[in-house]
């Protein structure tokens, strides 16, 4: 009895969701909790000139109250992968870098207690007039040593320059995102506690194991005397991939009063030191010929960091690569602001650098006066143009024309303001996307009982994207068995190591190496369907060398439709549908649950989301979900999506390509496309809505 | 149950909360919302915190059959009425139609809004707002999922409103 | 959150004796007391739960309609008689907030919700209604939500009220009771503007108890309509907002006209200027057109702002088409 990869089963952690019984990170009951609560600068830029803690310390209940006065030595120089060295701003002086830049750690038996005393925590500061632009007369920019993905921060074909000269159509414009931030619904929240030099750390991480490294650095510990524990995530999409301040404060506390310690982070300190996605400023230029042909594509990428750490939202990696430009420059170039330091955020550059070439296509289609999937086609990449690789597999042709099919893009009459429902004006958009195929290295056990149980563990995680599902379908899937004989345990250092749950990696590193086990695990079956006593096999996956030679993406078409109140200006979504080449789908309800959830994400890029700052104290002023606007059920008619399915089987020993950040890309543009298509207003800075339509 | 001087006011009073049927005894200061009350001293952490301001609708739960938002609930101003929390859905064992319903349905994803959007789905069932799919839409509005689950979220409360 | 009493009364007289201790607040839904209280934007010393008062009927009355001031804002936008004679106030409250808000909000707690100015939000940052005297942190900082009508040099918040407004359209009458006794408050003399103190947002005075909203009775009331413009479809608050009622008179002409606008002011804002056009008046595009110029002509924008000022005039002439189409 074999159940296929691909069917649509059931979650299995659902019935733990819907029952409230699934554990996330502020839930763990210990005994003896005590509760931190951080205090954090008003001001964006200058020196804590005095703090008065008498108050907070008097109230009873209050256990610590730690400022860079009394604050532990702690090391907070984060070593990440190659370019993304962090640093934590610990407490270590008085120096303010950035708006709510933690500045004490009030530590209380209660939380009513914790948060009247952090309340009286009273702080004066010599503020200085902060950067809080990118045109800021002291802000000048500077080439990142390398992109997020490991590219020179230029990438250069030909002749980019000469081919514009010389070309018959010249089309150019300037896009921008603005800050935006994760805001899972879930708040970043741990519960830290010692035991002896010990130390566990209940928390919401996208990766323990990186958390383990990171916090054993952080505090000068042998790794194997940390342990990270995280069975669910409530929502991530990459801010929670990092260790921030709230784990090593909660650590720190937990250390100073003896007790365990939980530290909750309230949703507006989330906005601030907890990543965000930076603002980009892109300017786009084409030379082509009058089909449409691109001769000549020029790509420059400003984007924001802290000023302290570098992280480049490198939109210009996808521009290099998704179509057959043959003349090219892109650069990358970053302002340091005082802002917090920018993370990965869902598609991070690829959903910036979809936006602003997907839009500027656009334009270049209408410049030239031919359908915006034709000029794609006309421009269509074989293979990957960047790396002189061929692609795996790339079915992004049979993505759009399956997309125009469903979506009825025949019906779109070409000129702006042209298709009508009642009063509303209606646009129809598409866009384009790809998102790259990473691996990480993953291990994983696998092993079975007498009864023929089988408990598969690795140290990945559940941030909604399906993992105990996806990877007990293909467990029972490579054992020939029922998946409800199958248990997968994750979210544990003491489990076999697995990196982050980030850049859609997780099925394929995870799955791969759990299908490696399972494979060990049946030769030691050897036909039997239960053994005689329990086995168990291990299995690591790297990136397999068979794939060098080619490029790996998943692909995307976007078809968005919008009605525009032609008075009011409004601007809804009233149907999005997109085909994914992702290659072998494992569950096809997870899925299109993903697919879903980040086309909504893109639709909340385009049409509500942007984090709001002060340009005079570079303060965040819409930290809440009342003013920062995510989508609401309202907000969202008919999306569909659909993945064609067709297996790729160089990229992994699965055959799955990513999954979980493809949704978002491209699905901006289209609905900035179709806002164009209603309207005639092409409005290049995101997000679009009744406020600038107007 | 009046505490007149301010300076006690940061005392603990004893107070009964009727949680899922039965009566709950705790200690708290009258600052103490009913979602801290549920998840940090009778730990039932069903209910969730998003936001703690009213504005993602996590940490719904029904008072006296209506769907209210527990964070800007004061514990003790809850005294005297019926609670119903997600983790009081389920009838041994027995999961209720609108948890049934987004199981079937893939009505999540983190599952960190779930509790919320089911105990907000009951409430609009029975407030009568389920006729079609835009009015359920507008009706569940006020539960923000950020995986984007709202189409099966829709899906799945249509299907348990029969 | 910092320390506060909190009691609970079962009577009227009972809650003006508490309601007259300096530094007492009622609490009613909770949810602009609690919200702001966790911000340390608002700071009772105690609270007086009215919520089991008998405040909450809603009355036919020889005027019109007297909703008490416990009434969930979701009874009574369901309420049929509200629904029937008064659809602009059924509109305003059901896109307002959320289901759950709504259960939660009573009537008398709606009209008092303070702003949702970002500065008046964040203790850190200058705010005159907040702590007067401390400056407008949005005149010089972000302002695309405030206000471009009624607004002073020292404020220039929004009032957020969508229910409000139509108070505003129909001459409602807020009835309070305190130590002092009785008072019936027309709307008009309800709402203040900020002018040199923007921290007197009403009439009432320390210790006042709001007890009913009466609705008086019109034929424009009941042919009435309420438009909300948001960034976003649902839960959120108004860009520019109005509630429109007309009555006609057997010549098509325009024998009663109340026109009252939301999300652009710093009080609920009766359009008088735009009334005075549409009073006997054809329904048409040009009137309509003329009478959102004519209001909107005293409006003082900020660079960020203007964009209110053509959507506050479409708004209007939406509200005007739909409850003569």
């Amino acid at each position: 009895m074999t159940i296929a990869i691909g069917e649509a089963r059931e979650r299995v952690d659902a019935i733990a969701k819907v029952t409230g019984a699934a554990t996330y990170s502020a839930e763990h009951q210990l005994d003896d909790v005590a509760f931190a609560v951080l205090v954090l600068s008003t001001v964006a830029r200058g020196r804590i000139a005095r703090i008065d803690d008498a108050d907070a310390r008097a109230v009873p209940g209050t256990l610590a109250v730690i400022t860079h006065r009394n604050a532990p030595v702690l090391n907070g120089e984060i070593t990440g992968r190659p370019g993304l060295d962090k640093h934590l701003l610990l407490l270590a002086d008085d120096r303010i870098q950035f708006d709510r830049q933690p500045v004490a750690i009030v530590v209380a038996a209660d939380l009513e207690t914790a948060r009247e005393a952090a309340a009286l925590v009273r702080v004066e500061y010599a503020s200085e007039p902060p950067i809080a632009s990118v045109d800021d007369p002291r802000a000048s920019w500077f080439f990142p040593k390398q992109t997020a993905h490991m590219e020179p921060p230029e990438i250069v074909r030909g002749d980019a320059a000469s081919a514009r000269a010389a070309a018959a159509v010249v089309v150019s414009a300037t896009y921008t995102t603005p800050l935006e931030n994760h805001n899972p619904i879930e708040p970043h929240a741990s519960i830290a506690a010692w035991d002896g030099d010990r130390l566990t750390i209940y928390d919401a991480t996208q990766g323990v194991f990186e958390e383990r490294r990171k916090i054993a650095g952080v505090f000068g510990l042998p790794e194997d005397d940390v342990r990270i524990i995280s069975p669910y995530v409530g929502g991530a999409f990459g801010n929670k991939g990092s260790v921030w301040y709230h784990q090593v404060f909660a650590a720190a506390a937990a250390r100073i009063v003896d007790r365990p310690v939980k530290l909750v982070l309230d949703r507006d300190q989330m906005f601030a030191i907890t990543g965000h996605r930076p603002h980009t400023r892109q300017t786009i230029t084409f030379g082509a010929d009058g089909d449409g042909t691109v001769t000549s594509f020029e790509h420059d990428v400003l984007a924001t960091t802290s000023m302290f750490d570098v992280f480049t939202e490198s939109a210009g990696e996808y521009t290099a690569m998704a179509y057959a430009f043959p003349n090219v420059i892109i650069r990358h170039r970053l302002v340091r602001t005082n802002f917090g330091t920018p993370t990965f955020m869902r598609a991070p550059g690829e959903a910036t650098g979809t936006y602003a070439l997907e839009t500027a296509l656009d334009e270049l289609a209408e410049a030239v006066g031919i359908d915006p999937i034709a000029l794609r086609l006309r421009n269509y990449a074989e293979s990957d143009p960047n790396k002189e690789k061929p692609f795996s597999t790339k079915y992004l042709r049979e993505c759009y024309a399956r997309g125009a099919e469903r979506f009825g893009w025949g019906a779109r009459s070409r000129a702006p303001r042209s298709m009508r429902d009642g009063r509303e004006l209606i646009g129809y958009g598409m866009a384009g996307g790809a998102y790259p195929a990473q691996i990480f290295d993953a291990a994983a056990s696998v092993s079975m009982e007498t009864d023929g149980r089988v408990t598969v563990r690795s140290g990945t995680q559940e941030i909604g994207q399906g993992t105990y599902t996806a990877i007990e379908q293909i467990a029972a899937s490579e054992l020939a068995i029922d998946p409800a004989r199958v248990r997968l345990e994750l979210g544990d250092t003491r489990y076999p190591r697995a990196m982050n749950s980030g850049g859609s990696t997780t099925i394929a590193s995870v799955g791969s190496a759990v299908a490696l086990a399972c494979r060990d695990l049946a030769r030691q079956l050897g036909g039997r369907s239960r053994p005689e006593r329990r086995l168990s096999a291990t299995a690591t996956f790297t990136t397999p060398d068979d794939r060098e030679g080619y490029s790996c993406y998943s692909f995307a078409a976007q078809f968005a439709e919008v009605g525009v109140d032609p008075d009011l200006r409004t601007v809804r979504v009233r149907r999005m549908f997109g085909v994914f080449d992702v290659g072998r789908v494992i569950n096809a309800r997870l899925a299109h649950s993903q697919f879903v959830g980040a086309m909504t994400m893109g639709i909340g890029m385009a049409l509500f989301e942007r984090t709001i700052v002060d340009p005079r104290t570079a303060r965040i002023m819409n930290a809440n979900l009342a003013d920062y606007l995510l989508p609401t059920n309202a907000d969202i008619g008919q999306i569909d999506a659909e993945a064609l399915g067709i297996r790729d089987d160089i990229v992994n020993p699965i055959g799955t390509k990513p999954v979980g950040e493809i949704g978002i890309c491209g699905a901006a543009a289209a609905v900035a496309n179709a806002v164009y298509h209603a309207t005639g207003r092409r409005i290049r800075d995101l997000p679009i809505g009744p406020r600038v339509l107007g | 149950m009046i505490v007149e001087d301010p300076r006690s006011a940061r005392t603990a009073e004893r107070i009964t909360l009727r949680v899922n049927g039965t009566d709950r005894t705790l200690d708290v200061d009258a600052r103490v919302t009913l979602l801290d009350a549920l998840r940090e001293r009778l730990a039932l952490t069903g209910s969730k915190k998003g936001c703690d301001h009213g504005q993602c609708g996590a940490c719904t739960v029904l008072l006296d059959g209506r769907r209210v938002l527990s964070c800007l609930t004061l514990a003790v101003a809850a005294e005297g009425a019926e609670i119903l929390t997600v983790e009081g859905l389920a009838r041994e064992g027995e999961l209720h139609p609108v948890q049934r319903a987004f199981v079937a349905c893939d009505a999540l994803q983190c599952g960190y809004c779930t509790p919320g959007q089911i105990m907000s789905a009951i409430g609009c069932i029975a407030e009568g707002r389920t006729g079609d799919d835009a009015e359920i839409a507008e009706a569940m509005s006020g539960n923000l999922c950020r995986c984007g689950a709202y189409p099966m979220i829709r899906e799945a409360i249509a299907r348990a409103a029969g | 959150m910092q320390p506060v009493s909190y009691r609970r009364v079962r009577a009227v007289d009972e809650a003006v004796r508490a309601g007259s201790a300096p530094g007492s607040a009622f609490y009613a839904g909770g949810t602009t007391l609690v919200d702001l209280m966790k911000l340390d934007v608002m700071m009772p010393a105690s609270l007086i739960d009215i919520t089991h008062l008998p405040l909450a009927a809603i009355e036919e009355t020889n005027r019109g309609l007297r909703i008490g001031a416990l009434a969930r804002m979701s009874d009574v936008a369901r309420d049929a008689r509200v629904v029937e004679r008064f659809p602009a106030v059924a509109e305003a409250l059901e896109r307002s907030a959320s289901g759950q808000l709504r259960n939660m909000a009573t009537i008398g707690g709606n009209v008092l919700q303070r702003t949702r100015c970002a500065y008046f939000r964040d203790a850190a940052t200058p705010c005159n209604k907040r702590r007067p005297g401390s400056g407008c942190g949005a005149r010089e900082g972000i302002n695309e939500d405030h206000a471009i009508l009624g607004t002073s040099e020292a404020c220039i918040a929004v009032h957020a009220s969508d229910f409000a407004v139509t108070l505003a359209a129909f001459d409602a009458i807020v009835h309070t009771t305190s130590a002092n006794g009785e008072r019936a408050i027309p709307s008009a003399a309800f709402f203040h503007r900020p002018e040199a103190t923007p921290d007197r947002e009403t009439a009432l005075e320390p210790g006042d108890l709001i007890v009913a909203i009466e609705l008086p009775r019109s034929r424009a009331a009941a042919r009435s309509t309420y438009v909300k413009v948001r960034d976003r479809t649902s839960y959120a608050f108004a860009l520019a907002s109005c509630a429109a009622g007309v009555e006609r008179a057997p010549d098509g002409t325009l024998a009663d006209v109340r026109v009252a606008l939301g999300g652009v002011a710093t009080v609920p804002w009766r359009a008088h200027a735009a009334e005075a056009v549409l009073r006997g008046a054809r329904p048409n595009a040009e009137t309509f057109a003329a009478a959102a110029r004519a209001e909107f002509a005293q409006a003082r924008p900020t660079t960020q702002n203007a964009y209110k000022i053509e959507l506050g005039m479409r708004t209007m002439v939406r509200a005007l088409e739909t409850v003569t189409a």
